[in-house]
């Protein structure tokens, strides 16, 4: 086996066994990326030296010792760019480590590369990158989701061994989906934003994307915690999420919400969610029904709370401080409006004018506020469940991946392929994505992706749900068969 | 909610964000189709329901009072398009 296919707990095993170095490991990782990501475009940057250079450094006595973790380009790491694909912040530099990158260090993780996303993360398909889009790993003619599609596409293509994304309505278990890894949202709260370049400040959450869900279970060990520098994040106990991993799911209620299983699900999505369903009855779990009414609002609701959130967000880059400036300037709203003219990308344009309609004077109420009513709604429709079952089954895209350009000229047409991810968003539970199976589509393999949506603060259930699935099923081990080559060992 | 009402030129004005004819026609039509979606939410009697803002909504968040070092000027200029003599160059704001 190719030291680059491996997850981290792999790694881990062969780096405490002495059988082999960080550097090893490391050295793998920049051997594949030269060799697929001209066709996966992956990563927007990555440094070689740095990242050999903390490998030899590396304390594999730590939780996460050795092991390099790509980071989505909206998260601050010292010393890196981080310009969120937009060109509003090319040559930007973060100054300082986010709280998650601090706690990677501590935990003697390397940062390693800067993968792509959409612009801000504001997208589904990666295509709103300022640096062009990501292919998925499975057919490099669809996009590997987004907007944390460059973290899946790595993740998928070996070319990490696994990632952090962030997901403001689905941005990291829709591509996950996409690409066939795993791909978690924890709790609002329970992962310090700090150092997150922020997009919808109160839906936010930085979280893994892994080969495996025991993968994603570390990770959020070492991420997750109260930050004295993010006052929305919890000051909860982090238990060990990988000590449930193999509890199985007998005597657990699960809830199969009628609302997720609508017209516009392409039945080989249902087809595989429906025998996911079927294994968790064979492995002892109840399933029951369920319904969460005011499923079919959360669509309308996201897209006024975000884009009303970002347009306030985004004021932030007025080309004093950092960032872009125009050129030939004529006075301080010329240069404003230039500025962010040129700098900003056609969706993130769209959206901070959306928003800044939803917040203006007169039309605060009707849209903003009502918005924040409905997602009340929302979240209550999440609580009487959770009265009920233990955690909820349900698609995680409505369809397996779509073709690059496919959607790019009806933006409506893109945030649909959120609609089953954003109430998780808005209720501020947990939510994981894993490998449910393959749709055949104009004879590709292309992944389909089982959501399990948890209880607020239950990220432990939500894991132990995910790990009894996985480990009676080989999906996960299914690797696209993108430029397969002998083992490096 | 009426979403005829819908001005982008100025919105945008309102963003600081210059826009071309094209796209003003453009985002028009594309926002103006997110908006009769978005009139789904006009559906529900939302009289009684308490807005979420959070959804963990957590008071009072402090932490110590205590001085800790932040960015030194150095680091706080190094990524300013334009800056001089430990400071960001701004365009003029006053005639």
């Amino acid at each position: 086996m190719a030291l680059f296919s491996l997850t981290v707990h792999e790694a881990q095993d062969l780096l405490r066994r002495k059988e082999v170095s960080p550097k090893e490991i490391v050295e793998a990782l920049i051997r594949r990326i030269e060799q697929v990501d001209g066709t996966i475009h992956g990563f927007l940057s990555f440094d070689p030296e740095r990242a050999l250079e903390e490998a030899e450094q590396a304390d594999i006595s730590l939780p996460l010792g050795g092991i390099p973790i790509a980071i989505k380009d909206v998260v601050s790491v010292k010393g890196h760019p981080c310009g969120c694909a937009s060109k509003i912040l090319q040559g930007y530099v973060a100054p300082y480590d986010a709280t998650v990158i601090e706690r990677l260090r501590a935990a003697g993780a390397i940062p390693f590369g800067r993968t792509n996303m959409d612009e801000f993360a504001m997208g589904s398909s990666t295509e709103n990158s300022a640096f062009g889009p990501s292919t998925n790993p499975w057919d490099p003619e669809r996009t590997p989701g987004g907007s944390s599609g460059g973290s899946a596409a790595v993740v998928a293509a070996d070319e990490a061994l696994a990632a952090l994304g962030s997901d403001t309505g689905g941005s990291i278990r829709q591509p996950a989906a996409l690409c066939g890894c795993v791909g978690v949202k924890p709790t609002y709260g329970r992962v310090s934003r700090y150092g997150l370049v922020a997009f919808a400040s109160s839906l936010d959450q930085i979280g893994p994307l892994t080969k495996d869900v025991r993968d994603a279970a570390l990770l959020m060990n070492v991420i997750s915690g109260v930050d004295p520098c993010d006052s929305t994040a919890l000051d909860e106990p982090v238990p060990d999420y990988t000590a449930d991993l193999e509890k199985g799911v007998k005597n657990l209620t699960l809830g199969l919400p009628k609302e997720y299983f609508i017209k516009g699900l392409d039945p080989q999505v249902e087809e595989a969610v429906r025998a996911a369903v079927a294994r968790y009855e064979k492995l002892g779990a109840k399933i029951v029904d369920i319904s969460l009414p005011h499923t079919e609002y959360a669509l309308s609701t996201y897209y006024i709370i975000a884009p009303a959130e970002a347009s306030a967000n985004l004021a932030r880059f007025d080309g004093v401080r950092y960032g872009y400036r125009a050129e030939g300037i004529t006075g301080l709203l010329d240069h404003y409006g230039k500025t962010r003219e040129e700098g900003f990308g056609q969706e993130v344009k769209r959206r901070i004018i959306l928003g800044t309609y939803a917040l203006s004077s007169g039309y605060y109420d009707a849209y903003y506020l009502r918005a924040q009513k409905v997602r009340t709604l929302i979240r209550r429709d999440f609580d009487e469940a959770f009265a009920k079952v233990d955690a909820i089954l349900c698609p995680t895209s409505p369809t397996p991946a779509f073709k690059l350009g496919e959607r790019t000229g009806d933006p409506l047409q893109m945030y649909l392929a959120d609609i089953f991810t954003l109430a998780a968003n808005m209720a501020g539970i947990c939510g994981i994505s894993i490998p449910c199976g393959f749709a055949d589509v104009e004879g590709k393999k292309l992944p389909i992706g089982l959501q399990i949506l948890g209880k607020a603060l239950n990220e432990a259930t939500m894991f132990r749900v995910a790990s009894a699935y996985e480990q009676s099923t080989e999906w996960h081990r299914a690797r696209p068969g993108l430029g397969q080559v002998k083992s490096d060992r | 909610m009426n979403a005829t009402k819908f001005d982008v030129r100025y919105m945008a004005e309102l963003a600081r964000i210059k826009l071309t004819a094209a796209e003003i026609a453009t985002f028009e039509s594309q926002l103006g189709h997110v908006l009769e979606h978005v009139e789904k939410l006009n559906q529900l009697d939302v009289s009684a329901v308490e807005p979420t803002a959070h959804s963990f909504p957590i008071y009072n968040i402090f932490r110590e009072d205590k001085t800790r070092p932040g960015l030194d000027r150095e680091a706080a200029l190094a990524n300013a398009p334009r800056q001089a003599q430990g400071l960001f160059i701004v365009t003029k704001v006053v005639e």
